[in-house]
């Protein structure tokens, strides 16, 4: 990694770090939100952009995270410390998931890697001694503070925002990227070119899955209740895929262009046609793949193909 | 000498279809031989048994004192095969340097990715494609597409190359071409095993023929004395054939 890119990325943190002091409660709130989203946009990069591999398993992470993290501050351990509990426990997951399920392609990987997420809320919804069941796990809250504790939890996701990005900037500009993209492309000639397929693939889905369970577990401390069907919502998996999508998948900053611009459309349609506002979410995600299947960052590149494209579309 | 390459009874079967059956097969180093057979002999299946995209069902396969028959087509790789697909896999959007730049990062040791690129430079000068570096892998016409599959396997540094129809679908200019590069490829001493269709190419390239039929190891021996045998010629155009044939050859 170049310095000057380094000294950028850390500069833009730096700035952002300072944000909250300038503004209210709300935006501090929605900024972090957009971090989260973005962190978890950024992890799904590096397994259904850089290798191809379309994960639904992003809630599955996020969800265990959450739960393994809540249980472990309920037992009386730091915040800080249940954070890297969660990690740790999502990154062994994925490594042992992954090499179960990534040798599934497409579909059936797709489908495989979207169960997970089902079983995982199923063992905790009858694990109830342990995580509180169905009617969910309290996760203590350490100051009574709301300035300050805004100020945290925005400082956290924006810290692993940023976590994720450095860690994307290092996948793509290294082996494991040059060997992610071979995948992408065509797995069987990556094979017999001497690429360790399996090994590449289970890296890629491992950091994407520690991305995630961080995130988790840093949401269930910041919204301080959680219950299964919250922690391993469908749509956790569902939006960072749009959002990659949207910004340009295998991209550096795809992912987080995309979940600034998917959220920022979202609030608006969300306070403005409260009723069918998921309704408008399926049209976008229609006409992604109709006119911007690489993402919104190669409009400028491709010289506008895609526009030229929706044109002629809706000149037939 | 030590053989390269052994192969030991080697079987494959499909749900009942048997592609391969019972092969058995000595390579040494340095040779060049001829991999024939009509069409469905088990040719593409015999290579995707040796470069370990599918496992044999039985048999053995000995590389260089090594049994490979039951590693990763990674490991194979690493070991020293390489192999061309008889349907061009490029990696359609890596340009063609990426493309061949693969082949040097992941097969040897201690590369980085501006090592390989300058390795894949030199594959590509060698093959004739330097010019077109930068073009993306999907661009290419099929002559390039096939001198880029040789391009990437050469990339991988291997001891045995396995050239799946690298011939197939170029014209008469373009398979002189590729003919240079393979007895090239050969003079630097890598053994190749060369699957042809066309008989022309087998004759002037290779001094030993090996012939499959029905998965079945037929004839393997001298290119003059494969093309006379008997059973070949009936493999390719019938008993009817092989009996006029015989009789003119007596007569």
């Amino acid at each position: 990694m170049k310095y000057s890119t380094l000294l950028l990325v850390i500069a833009c943190f730096l700035a952002l770090l300072l944000v909250p002091f300038g503004v209210g409660n709300y935006s501090v709130r929605l900024a972090t939100t957009v971090f989260l989203y973005a962190a978890l946009a950024l992890s799904w990069n590096l397994i259904g952009g850089f290798a191809g591999y379309p994960s639904f398993a992003t809630s599955a992470f996020f969800g265990l995270g959450a739960y393994v993290a809540g249980i472990a501050q309920h037992h009386g351990v730091p915040m800080a410390g249940a954070w890297m509990i969660g990690t740790m426990a999502c990154g062994i997951f994925s490594i042992g998931f992954g090499a179960a399920i990534l040798r599934l392609k497409g579909h059936y990987f797709a489908v495989a890697s979207l169960i997970v997420a089902e079983v995982l809320r199923e063992i905790i919804n009858t694990s109830t001694s342990l995580t509180g069941g169905g009617m969910g796990l309290n996760i203590p809250v350490f100051t009574s503070n709301p300035d300050l504790f805004g100020r945290i939890f925005y400082s956290a996701m924006l810290a692993l925002m940023f976590a994720s990005l450095l860690m994307t900037i290092w996948v793509s500009q290294s082996k494991t990227g040059f060997a992610l993209r071979c995948i992408q492309q065509n797995e069987d000639a990556a094979n017999v070119l001497g690429v360790n397929t399996t090994g590449y693939k289970i890296l890629a889905f491992a950091l994407s899955g520690c991305i995630a369970g961080t995130a988790g577990a840093i949401y269930g401390s910041w919204v301080s209740y959680i219950d299964p069907s919250d922690a391993f919502d469908i749509l956790i998996s569902v939006k960072p895929i749009i959002m990659t999508l949207l910004g340009g998948p295998g991209t550096i900053l795809g992912p987080i262009v995309g979940a600034v611009v998917f959220l920022m459309f979202e609030e608006l349609v969300w306070r403005n046609f409260m009723t069918i506002h998921k309704g408008l979410l399926g049209l976008i995600v229609v006409g992604l793949i109709l006119f911007l299947p690489t993402g919104v960052l190669q409009i400028r590149r491709s010289n506008s193909r895609a526009w030229s494209q929706m044109r002629a579309w809706i000149a037939k | 000498m030590s053989a390269l390459l052994q192969l030991h009874d080697v079987s494959k079967s499909f749900a009942g279809v048997r592609a391969v059956n019972k092969v058995s097969l000595t390579l040494q180093p340095g040779e060049i031989v001829g991999l024939i057979g009509p069409n469905g002999a088990g040719k593409t299946t015999l290579v995707n048994l040796i470069t370990g995209v599918f496992p044999a069902s039985e048999g053995s396969i000995v590389f260089d004192g090594r049994v490979i028959s039951k590693m990763a087509p990674h490991q194979i790789a690493w070991a020293g095969i390489a192999r061309t697909f008889q349907v061009v896999q490029p990696f359609p959007d890596l340009s063609v340097l990426d493309n061949v730049a693969a082949g040097a990062m992941f097969c040897r040791e201690d590369q980085t990715i501006d090592t390989a690129r300058a390795i894949a430079m030199e594959c590509l000068e060698f093959t004739g494609l330097a010019a077109i570096a930068n073009n993306p892998g999907s661009t290419l016409s099929l002559a390039n597409r096939k001198k880029l599959e040789l391009a990437k396997s050469l990339a991988t540094s291997p001891r045995l190359l396995l050239l799946d129809e690298v011939n197939a679908g170029l014209n008469p200019t373009e398979i002189e071409n590729a003919l240079k590069v393979i007895r090239a490829i050969a003079d630097r001493g890598i053994t190749i095993i060369l699957i042809e269709h066309l008989m022309k190419v087998v004759t002037r390239s290779c001094s030993r023929v090996v012939v499959l039929h029905n998965g079945e190891l037929i004839s393997d021996g001298a290119t003059e004395t494969v093309m006379r045998d008997e059973r070949v010629v009936e493999a390719y155009l019938g008993p009817k054939y092989a009996a006029k044939f015989k009789l003119e050859a007596t007569q």
